[in-house]
């Protein structure tokens, strides 16, 4: 076989923390590579290391046996390798066409030169499967879907021959999944090497060839995934064997809590009638833009609602968030980075934020008190940091959202909505989350879980909701679900309509 | 090589860096004091020019104290200045017109009331910026804008478009003497502390907001809307009512501001106001205050006021003319911030030499 990229025992450190040691890694022509290991054992810096992005201490990196060097991400493109982020990196008011060709423009004397460009854009937009729609449409308005595959095309016209994915399916709900993947098997069969980079097995299983295993910056296995199990890569990524992905805690089921009734809100969600009872995990699957976040966001009050009426304990709820949250609502934002946390400020500050009243009297803090807590929970969900005051965006995802769920478990809630709390988090940490949910809902708190990964939902909940459009289509207790008829419920309804 | 800064960098630089504003104010002292010594008059590092810079400094310093916590919070006020010469002038008027002679038997109540009256305009200001922001949602900096010019002309209506004299008379010595920075120590508040009565004050009043700011958890509320808003919401805290609150309480700070600025000149006019609010937020930002919220010193904020007002009286005795005096500060600005960012690994292109170096 031919080796298209060679990475040859190359390190990588940042001051004291070594991200990459002696980390070796090829990549075949015709192949898709499937870069695994948890949340920082180093795969981001290894394909920052690729994209140019970073530059290694030692070792070696070749493309068709030349040395490859690149000075900076221009330089890597040029020598035909791309890279498509996990977090969309397109300027939202920009065409289609514009956010293509952004920064590699051919232009003479500064004027671009449009209908060369266009050829090339839409040669592009064409293998991607993005032909029905026009380059000159407004990026901000495309689905999320589309604009990852708009990343891709990016990619495209380079003419790149490696490209690599971090992490592409994190914000795609499972349709669009399918799509991308199409795309990677067409790039597949035209004879690029494909690096991608996911948290989810049995993805890897439906796109990859090839594996490499990662661990806290060495490369700890790689070969051809037909020759291994799950638990055997699992066992690679977390240096252990993890028996139970999803841990059971055994809880009971209760009397009812919280009641809703006929809650509507504008667009989303439409009539969800439902009754929540104590020690329960209720899931809410659907796919994205089908209303699960609005709803949870209406039952915390951080969204108007329009009529119906929730009640906990048979008392009417107060539209007002810190209303709600003093009955004993508390929310996990689903997105960590803009809503979730305040990244510049530190683990013992994002800690106590809004849960001041455990530590002060009459509005005056007591410092002393405060920074014991904050060990205390640090310690409690096992957050990995350096100490309570470092800044929590110098925390890996995982260990941020162990803290934004530190922060609700110190709020002592008795209602959790949690909105994709395993979003873009490793393994190891998906199941202390797990069985975090498990040991609320055993000491009688009500836990709603909503997700787009089903797998998860199938494992941990004990009821499980669809929304579509805004409606909750269908409840059943979890047994009586399977992977395929909650998709096809996630879709069906979307169909009738 | 990095384009980030490694921890071993940061570590070296940020003690001197967390102690930069102070450590860039003695610099200046000593460098004016040696140019002085050089090229001046010598009058520069003597006890009666510091008494000066240190009592102009406490009137920048009072409402920057106010500035302080509304940029923390991630706001700004542009009001500022013309709302402090509004004040101002509502306090002279008040005396001019609505006073009797300080040493007259009941004279008392009347300058209280004036006082009292000065102060709540102030606070009247401020609750006017943080109502209309936080019920539109409007961007602070365009509201203030705002309320800047609605501000001057009110008090141009209240002045009749002139300067407001008060009666000296009708002057309270406590008042008259409140910025004194003379050799009389009979006029200080502490005759064996020969310090002007408005630093004392500006000193006490840091002290407040500091600990407010600390130990409160209305102040960790500001710092927490500052660095985060939505995060701030979604914890249950109530964006809209602190943000109220916190221009309110600037605006008592803008109201002492008045108090002591009409102590100094002893009369009302509000055009002066006119770009004091930028000498206020220059000196928020040369203590380390960011523009973006979340961050900012009160003692930083002090410091930041005695360099604007240590560099134009050092520029002053070096017989440089005052429009030199603006750029020399509009530059130390700009070094200032630039600096500041080392804090954070900025610039990225320094890192990556000294990295690389």
């Amino acid at each position: 076989m031919n080796a298209l990229l060679e990475v040859s025992r190359i390190s990588k450190r940042f001051g004291p923390t070594i991200a990459l040691d002696n980390v070796s890694m090829t990549a075949q022509a015709g192949r898709v590579l499937a870069l695994i290991g948890e949340n920082g054992a180093g795969k981001s810096t290894l394909l920052k290391t690729l994209s140019g992005a970073h530059r290694p201490d030692h070792g070696t990196m070749s493309i068709d046996g030349q040395s490859y060097r690149p000075a900076g991400p221009i330089d890597a493109r040029s020598r035909g390798v791309a890279i498509v982020y996990q977090e969309l990196t397109l300027a939202p008011d920009l065409s289609i066409e514009d956010n293509i060709m952004l920064g590699r423009s051919g232009t003479v004397a500064g004027t671009l030169l449009r209908s060369r460009q266009r050829q090339r854009v839409q040669k592009a937009m064409d293998q991607v499967g993005l032909s029905s729609i026009s380059p000159k449409a407004r990026t901000g308005d495309q689905s999320v879907a589309t604009q990852q595959l708009i990343e891709v095309a990016r990619a495209l016209v380079s003419d790149a021959k490696i490209i690599l994915f971090d992490e592409p399916t994190s914000s795609l709900p499972a349709a669009d999944v399918d799509r991308l993947f199409q795309i990677v098997d067409t790039l597949r069969s035209r004879g690029l090497a494909i690096i991608y980079i996911s948290h989810f097995l049995e993805e890897v299983r439906r796109i990859a060839d090839d594996y490499a295993v990662l661990r806290d910056g060495h490369s700890v296995g790689a070969g051809q995934l037909s020759q291994i199990s799950d638990d055997q890569i699992i066992s690679l990524m977390v240096g252990r064997d993890v028996d139970d992905l999803f841990p059971a805690v055994p809880h009971e089921i209760g009397s009812a809590r919280l009641d809703i009734d006929r809650l509507t809100a504008a667009p989303v969600p439409h009539n969800v009638s439902l009754s929540l009872r104590r020690g329960e995990i209720f899931g809410v699957a659907g796919l994205v833009g089908a209303g699960r976040t609005e709803l949870l966001r209406c039952l915390f009050a951080m969204q108007p609602t329009r009529s119906g009426t929730v009640r906990l304990d048979g008392r009417p709820l107060p539209q007002r968030i810190n209303a709600r949250r003093r009955a004993g609502l508390g929310l996990l934002s689903e997105d960590r980075k803009t809503e979730g946390l305040a990244q510049n400020l530190s683990i013992t500050e994002n800690l106590s934020m809004g849960n001041h009243q455990r530590y002060s009297t009459l509005g005056c803090l007591n410092l002393n008190a405060r920074s014991e807590d904050a060990k205390r929970w640090i310690e409690k969900v096992e957050i990995k940091a350096q100490h309570p005051n470092q800044c929590v965006a110098e925390l890996s995802g995982g260990n941020q959202q162990k803290v934004a769920l530190a922060r609700l478990l110190a709020q002592d809630a008795e209602i959790y909505l949690l909105d994709e709390p395993t979003k873009g988090i490793d393994v190891g940490t998906k199941a202390e989350i797990y069985r975090i949910m498990g040991q609320l809902a055993a000491q009688g708190k009500t836990v709603v879980f909503v997700s787009s990964y089903l797998p998860e939902l199938l494992a941990v909940c004990d009821r499980v909701g669809v929304m579509s459009r805004g409606r909750m289509t269908e409840v059943r207790v979890t047994k009586d679900w399977n992977e395929e008829e909650l998709m096809l419920a996630a879709l069906a309804a979307t169909e009738d309509e | 090589m990095s384009d980030r800064p490694t921890p071993n960098h940061r570590a070296r630089w940020s003690v001197l860096l967390r102690h930069g504003p102070s450590l860039a104010l003695l610099f200046i002292i000593a460098l004016f004091a040696l140019l002085d010594w050089q090229f001046g008059s010598g009058r520069f590092f003597s006890s009666r020019n510091a008494g000066v810079i240190v009592n102009s400094a406490a009137l920048v310093a009072v409402p920057a104290l106010g500035m302080t916590m509304i940029i923390i919070a991630g706001g700004i006020d542009l009001s500022a200045g013309t709302a402090l010469t509004l004040c101002g002038t509502v306090m002279a008027i008040a005396f001019r017109d609505y006073t009797i002679p300080a040493d007259q038997a009941g004279a008392a109540t009347w300058i209280a009331l004036a006082l009292a009256l000065g102060l709540g305009v102030g606070i009247l200001c401020g609750l006017i910026n943080g109502l209309i922001i936080s019920l539109s949602e409007m961007v602070p900096f365009i509201v203030t804008l705002g309320t800047m010019t609605i501000f001057l002309g009110v008090g141009q209506v209240l002045a009749e478009e002139s300067t407001v004299y008060p009666q000296n008379t009708h002057l309270p010595d406590w008042l008259r003497y409140l910025c004194y920075t003379g050799s009389n120590t009979d006029y200080y508040w502490f005759s064996f502390l020969p310090i002007p009565s408005s630093a004392l004050i500006a000193i006490v009043l840091g002290i407040a907001v500091a600990l407010l700011m600390h130990f409160t958890v209305f102040g960790r509320n500001i710092v927490a809307i500052g660095s985060n808003p939505l995060t701030a919401r979604l914890c249950g805290i109530r964006v809209g009512l602190t943000t109220t609150w916190v221009y309110a309480l600037a605006g008592v700070f803008v109201g002492l501001g008045a108090l002591l600025y009409f102590a100094n000149v002893k009369n009302g006019n509000p055009s002066d106001g006119t770009g004091k609010e930028l000498e206020i937020i220059a000196a928020v930002v040369l203590g380390g205050g960011s523009l973006s919220g979340g961050r900012g010193s009160i003692l930083g904020t002090i410091v930041g006021a005695l360099i604007i007002k240590t560099i134009s009286s050092g520029c002053t005795m070096l017989s440089i003319p005052n429009t030199y005096t603006h750029i020399i500060i509009g530059v130390i600005i700009i070094i200032a911030v630039l600096i500041d960012g080392l804090r954070n690994g900025k610039p990225k292109w320094l890192f990556a030499r000294l990295a690389s170096g």
